[in-house]
């Protein structure tokens, strides 16, 4: 047996971020296939455009079109490519200065080896097939050695619907560990028990167990097991609904403080209506059918009223 | 200013932890450890920062969880920085010279080995023109690399004589993740990785964290014998595009060190986790021949994310405390090919 619990976690968002003028009529270029640069105050041409000259600092406004042939000005081999880039196969990554701009941009070049890439190669831009405004549009770079030398020109009309926004997706897989403490924790849940760490220092007892106390910053040694009734010290009524809720709302999140231990933890009070929960009312852990259990908290389904007299404030009130 | 000095330090590395995320686990013994240092508890430290980010955690507030580690009754000053503990550093040493508090305790940690690194770190560059082509950490440093080679700058025989130097260094380093130096030619035989780039010149992925202990004037003298006082600490960035730079330079690097004052050192522990950028640093802080370069076999031993650069000032304070060195430095840098550097130089009194 592993010393720790771990599992895949993938985090994921679409990052939705205004482009501005400058990197819009870029994006806006490539969906059109035409590739936009800037001539900044030293009279060179930069692509991609920085929004703001790097020496006045004044905002850039001279556009220029450059060729979408260039020449790599360096390279890189890249073996292992990883999730998003934009070949799945062995691959380079180059700088390539293209015709008409006088600095370089990254891309991908879509050779089969090594051996068929120098610095100073001819390459020209492969376009994606359906392009939206992004840089990707820019599907890679490709050989191409006989390619005539371009030059910049005036940048012309780009039409009447600029890209003013990009979607970027990112996803990040991960296998998160849980600590060691966190992982008795869920071992002990996958067999019906519920179990903590009690502090040597101070004696407090923390269920999910910690690592160190939060208070002292002494490290946890004790296991404790709990009871599997408490006390609801705080709640809240759910009206809202949100994506991935899995009750219909109203109904009720509660800080439930068991019996033995000195944090509260996050769990539904259910088998009441909402209303008619209150602070100190006594609960116990309802759990899923044994033949559900797995090493999670979602064992235990909910919280449910015991039925006993109420607790006396003073007993939790160091807990809210 | 102030006299502030380096009183403390704790590390630990290793290519993967087998724990949580939040490094809680790893921070309380390192913490000890500093304690017993400085015969301190955390009630004598009046200032603490970390150094960490999310993104490696694959959690959210993954540094408030590691907050456990210090224990926050009655609560504590406390700051945090989405950089390398380096820069944590210069926020408690900024700290202490506001003359707010005497003493800090600047910590570090990563569980890099959680997800895959070089993928991870594409989400630090441009949005809108770089991050969706994921461009890889490994791959932009193949990319200044091979503009050095091309300019003439340096070779891959230069770049095997940074690693064999750094990995024969390592093997006296308890700590280091990658050891055992061979032969550049036995170096320079292997296969190349992502050409012009071998294993052996790129850092290994390293989990790790670590912590270290600033205090200014008589709190230092009391709980050191040859405290490692702060003579220099400045931090400049270059611009993040990487066609608008000369990858081949640093001017970052340079102006640091150069605030700085490099004058006289004898120790340098630079922050370089790809073979060639030692060769750029030097050059930029403009180091003399003599000046020893990462005797701890510095990053390509092992590179902790969040906590490599501090480690480095951490390798350089000890030369002090041990006696073995008066004028040292220490490196560090962040975001992709050298475009953020930070240089503190430290030295001995007697």
């Amino acid at each position: 047996m592993s010393r720790t619990l771990s599992a895949p976690v993938t985090v994921a968002f679409d990052y939705t971020r205004s482009t501005g003028p400058v990197l819009g009529r870029f994006l806006t270029g490539l969906r059109e296939k035409r590739v936009v640069g800037v001539r900044t105050s030293e009279g060179r041409v930069v692509v991609p455009p920085p929004e703001f000259d790097p020496v006045t600092h004044q905002q850039v406004d001279d556009f220029v079109e450059v060729a979408d042939t260039g020449t790599v000005t360096s390279w890189t081999w890249v073996p292992e490519p990883v999730e998003g880039q934009p070949l799945d196969r062995p691959f380079a990554f180059a700088l390539v200065t293209l015709d008409g701009a006088d600095a370089p941009m990254v891309h991908a070049l879509d050779v089969s080896s090594p051996d068929q890439v120098r610095t100073g190669m001819r390459v020209r831009v492969r376009w994606a097939e359906e392009r939206v405004g992004a840089i990707t549009d820019v599907a890679c770079f490709e050989p191409a050695e006989d390619a005539p030398t371009g030059s910049a020109i005036e940048l012309g009309d780009l039409g009447a619907n600029p890209v003013t926004g990009v979607v970027t997706p990112v996803e990040l897989d991960y296998q998160y560990a849980a600590s060691p403490e966190e992982s008795a924790f869920y071992r002990a849940i996958a067999e019906g028990r519920i179990i903590g760490q009690r502090c040597p220092a101070c004696g407090k007892v923390y269920v999910p167990p910690r690592s160190a106390c939060p208070a002292d910053g002494t490290p946890t040694t004790d296991e404790v097991e709990l009871s599997h009734t408490g006390t609801v010290t705080t709640f809240c009524i759910v009206n809202v609904p949100f994506l991935g809720q899995r009750i219909t709302p109203p109904y009720v999140s509660a800080y439930v403080l068991l019996d033995g231990a000195d944090i509260a933890f996050l769990h539904l009070i259910l088998d009441i209506p909402a209303e008619e929960v209150r602070m100190g009312m006594r609960v116990k852990a309802v759990w899923k059918p044994r033949e559900e259990w797995g090493t999670t908290i979602e064992n235990i389904s909910h919280f449910s009223p015991t039925g006993e007299p109420d607790a006396d404030y003073d007993t939790y009130k160091h807990h809210l | 200013m102030r006299e502030v000095a380096v009183v403390g330090f704790a590390q630990r590395q290793m290519e993967e932890f087998d724990g949580s995320p939040t490094c809680v686990e790893l921070l309380v013994p390192l913490f000890a450890e500093c304690y017993e240092q400085t015969g301190w508890s955390r009630r004598d430290i009046g200032f603490w920062c970390s150094g960490s980010s999310d993104y490696l955690a694959g959690r959210s507030f993954s540094f408030v969880q590691a907050v456990d580690a210090i224990g926050v009754i009655p609560p504590v000053n406390e700051s945090h920085v989405e950089m390398d503990a380096a820069w944590a550093l210069y926020e408690a040493w900024l700290k202490i010279q506001t003359g707010e508090v005497d003493t800090a305790l600047v910590y570090g940690f990563g569980k890099s080995s959680a997800g895959v690194l070089r993928r991870t770190l594409s989400l630090q560059l441009d949005p809108y023109t770089m991050t969706p082509l994921w461009p890889d950490t490994v791959s932009l440093a193949g990319l200044q690399a091979r503009a050095g080679i091309d300019a003439g700058l340096w070779d891959e025989r230069a770049m095997a004589e940074v690693a064999n130097r750094s990995l024969t260094d390592a093997e006296k380093n308890e700590y280091a993740v990658r050891k055992g130096g061979s032969s550049v030619e036995e170096l320079l035989a292997r296969p190349m990785y992502a050409d012009p780039l071998r294993k052996h010149d790129c850092a290994p992925v390293t989990d790790g964290a670590a912590a270290m202990v600033l205090a200014a004037g008589d709190r230092a003298r009391e709980v050191c014998d040859r405290p490692a006082w702060i003579t220099g600490f400045s931090h400049y960035v270059d611009p993040i595009s990487m066609g608008t730079r000369d990858l081949t330079r640093s001017p970052s690097a340079a102006r640091a060190a150069a605030a700085a004052g490099t004058e006289g050192v004898e120790v340098a522990e630079l922050h370089a986790p790809f073979s060639h950028q030692e060769l750029v640093l030097k050059r930029e802080l403009g180091l003399a021949d003599d000046v020893v370069v990462n005797p701890s076999g510095g990053a390509l031993a092992g590179n902790p994310m969040f906590t490599g650069g501090l480690i480095r000032f951490g390798e350089a304070a000890k030369k002090v405390w041990q006696g073995d060195a008066s004028r040292v430095l220490g490196h560090a840098t962040s975001g992709p090919a050298l475009q953020q550097n930070i240089v503190c130089t430290m030295e001995g009194r007697n």
